[in-house]
């Protein structure tokens, strides 16, 4: 027997010295913050087993994270800029620079909502803080993200457009921004689902049309100016996602206004407006804001969390 | 005692048992009044605490709160009301293997475990080599989970859990599974634990087991807690309390009506010329019973010593053991040639049983106590004596 690390140790620590857990009705907002920070390696580990299962079985692997973005963004492409020639140049560049965004955001809604739920078994035989479980599908789709990066970076290099490699530094907060954000979604709404099933059709129907509110296969100074004559251009501005895909827009495909590609075949040559003439502090200013709005959003939802963890057992 | 590493302080648990689940939104916009369900109490005020170092037995019938309780002492549920409080690490076996993700290997299972269970992957690491070893997996570490037997499953998860250095360590009649070798290693463990210092919580349906581990045990009835109290005692007053539905498990399943009906009591049991005697002395048993209707029966006679150990237990379907009690009153006596056993006290359990082991009528724990005194060289449980004799030589003349 290899008995090294479990050989007798003849003094324990006494109790009172030990870390005392409280299993009891109602635990903190500020508890159970603690006890997510206590387990983060879980966060880890579940990360990678999530990533690991979902591909195990199948021959190309990894790759299939890979395949699904490129073919939306292929599509997207051969409508908007191939079939109905939108004339932007480089649209591609364009429309990764949102999808990358938006994918990490609805693909962390979309896995989450349904989390608790699939993993009934876990939840009701281990003791662990169940947040863990809704945010290592965030988790599991910062790796994608990457994933999507890389492919990103490689058509940038092919096509030979270059990033605002000045304002690379907006996308930190952009990215912060995105991250919380989709934490917050993920653990209200994988809680909400416990106890009402539907909702993961719900997000499915609401991410879509949630896709289209949101600048990602039209920029955003196509709609901007029409809503601002009607006065509401702040509600477009008030959708969460519109000012983080336009960050990442304006860091990767870093034109305000372009010529469209159209040209030889009309007769003058047309001006095509991107995105507004802020300045990269806006940006910056608008994603911090973002930031702390989903901060709030995810404290709420640990909160929301806390209130319905307490049924989760007699639910599932 | 000091500071008590578990603190059970009034814990109250109710479940909602839903007649009809309104959980879509469609349903809830169908039927805007609230579902119906009925209040299931599960565990009504428990209290009690565990000492670090102590091991604590918990005995109930199926469905009297055990499972509900350990749920909440390891966090998997929250109480209704009141609170637990555990002193250190937790390491829990409620079922063998929970929490394993059967698509990866036993590999990336110990790590995923480990960490559920609250450690950092390097106390993992240190803890590896100890845990393929103890699970007897071997090569079979890599393989995905999804292939296992369930014995290799079960020693995956008992060597996970007993190997994570845990301050407080419960295990949910998870012993029964398991061969007979791989048990008897683990309540092997379960001593080195206890020798640790460490402080364990255990579940079981095994009235032996419990005697044999526990230093008290905890009964529980309808969520209420019967007793806390020496296992002697708290197997006692289970068998008692509860005695239509109480183990030895071979005896088999419950009858609650037929109990009622024939209505058995032992009155009493007594040891005919004292309860002092010597090795290979017989024994003589005399059972004052009293029945309301005439009843055919087996009786069973259990022997322990006193730490719980069992050193026997009779066969009530055995011929000489069937008798038929007449209505009222009576005595029956049983009678042992010879006593054959080391010196010690000895603890005598008197049960009345149907036939096959389908009824439990009466059972008497503690009924009667002996002291058997012994003056000789030999040791162990039984009285052995050979006789011993030189076989005369094969005859020189039949070559």
């Amino acid at each position: 027997m290899t008995e090294q690390s479990t050989a007798p140790q003849p003094l324990r620590r006494p109790p009172e010295q030990r870390e005392t857990r409280i299993v009891s009705a109602r635990s903190s907002v500020a508890h159970r913050f603690r006890e997510l920070w206590r387990t983060r390696e879980l966060l880890v580990h579940l990360t990678q087993s999530d990533i690991k299962v979902k591909y195990k079985n199948s021959a190309l692997g990894l790759l299939w994270s890979m395949v699904t973005p490129l073919m939306q963004l292929g599509i997207f492409w051969l409508v908007f800029g191939f079939i109905l020639k939108n004339g932007y140049p480089h649209f591609v560049v364009f429309l990764f620079a949102g999808l990358i965004a938006w994918n990490f955001f609805s693909g962390s809604l979309n896995t989450a909502t349904g989390i608790i739920v699939e993993r009934a078994g876990i939840v009701k035989k281990v003791a662990f803080p169940r947040e863990i479980l809704a945010l290592s599908t965030v988790g599991a789709q910062i790796f994608y993200f990457s994933m999507q990066a890389l492919a990103m970076a490689v058509i940038l290099v092919v096509l030979q457009a270059s990033p605002d490699w000045a304002l690379l530094w907006l996308l930190v907060p952009a990215m912060a921004a995105l991250l919380v954000l989709a934490a917050g979604f993920s653990v209200l709404l994988s809680a909400l689902n416990v106890k009402l099933r539907d909702m993961r059709h719900l997000i499915e129907v609401a991410t879509q049309l949630w896709f289209w509110l949101t600048p990602i296969v039209y920029p955003y100074e196509k709609l901007a100016p029409q809503l601002r004559t009607l006065g509401i251009g702040w509600l477009y501005l008030a959708n969460p996602m519109t000012p983080i895909v336009m960050t990442f827009q304006r860091v990767l495909y870093p034109h305000l206004v372009v010529q469209s590609t159209n040209y030889p075949k009309t007769p003058v040559p047309r001006y095509l407006p991107v995105l507004p003439t802020w300045s990269p502090a806006t940006y910056a200013g608008l994603d911090c804001l973002i930031l702390v709005g989903a901060a709030a959003l995810l404290v709420f939802a640990v909160w929301v969390f806390g209130r319905l963890e307490g049924n989760f057992a007699e639910e599932l | 005692m000091g500071v008590p590493a578990v603190e059970v302080q009034q814990v109250s648990k109710h479940f909602r048992l839903y007649h009809e689940r309104h959980s879509s939104l469609k349903d809830r916009l169908i039927h805007p009044g609230r579902s119906t369900y009925s209040d299931l109490t599960a565990l009504h005020d428990v209290d009690f605490t565990v000492g670090a170092g102590e091991t604590v037995g918990i005995i109930g019938r199926n469905g009297s709160g055990k499972s509900t309780l350990l749920k909440c002492i390891c966090g998997v549920l929250q109480p209704t009301s009141g609170r637990v409080l555990v002193r250190g690490s937790l390491a829990a076996l409620l079922e063998l293997g929970a929490g394993f993700q059967i698509e990866l290997s036993g590999r990336d299972n110990i790590y995923l475990n480990g960490s559920m269970l609250g450690l950092t992957k390097k106390e993992v690491d240190r803890a590896f080599d100890a845990i393929v070893e103890f699970s007897e997996l071997g090569q079979f570490i890599d393989t995905q989970v999804k292939f296992y037997s369930s014995g290799m499953y079960v020693r995956l998860g008992f060597a996970i859990a007993v190997n994570v250095d845990p301050d407080v360590l419960v295990i949910d009649e998870v012993l029964a599974v398991g061969d007979e070798q791989f048990q008897a290693k683990c309540l092997g463990r379960i001593r080195t634990f206890q020798e640790e210092g460490r402080t364990i919580l255990f579940v079981s349906h095994n009235a032996d087991q419990i005697r044999a581990i526990c230093d008290r045990a905890v009964v529980l009835d309808s969520g209420e807690m019967l007793t806390d109290a020496s296992p002697n005692e708290a197997v006692r007053v289970f068998r008692e309390h509860l005695g239509e539905s109480a183990f030895p498990d071979d005896l088999g399943a419950p009858n609650r009506q037929q109990r009622a009906v024939k209505n058995v009591e032992i009155l009493g049991v007594d040891v005919v010329h004292g309860a002092k005697l010597q090795s290979g002395d017989p024994l003589h048993l005399r059972i004052g019973l009293q029945t309301q209707a005439p009843v055919t029966a087996g009786l069973v006679i259990e022997i322990h010593k006193y730490n719980g150990e069992l050193v026997v237990r009779t066969d009530p379907d055995a011929r000489d053991a069937q008798i038929r009690i007449p209505a009222g009153e009576c005595v029956i006596t049983a009678d042992v040639d010879r006593f054959d056993v080391m010196d010690g006290a000895y603890q005598v359990n008197v049960g009345i049983v149907g036939p096959n082991g389908t009824t439990i009528f009466d059972w008497k724990e503690c009924a009667a106590a002996i002291e058997v005194a012994y003056e000789g060289r030999a040791s162990g449980t039984l009285l052995l004596i050979p006789k011993v004799a030189v076989e005369p030589r094969p005859e020189d003349g039949a070559a």
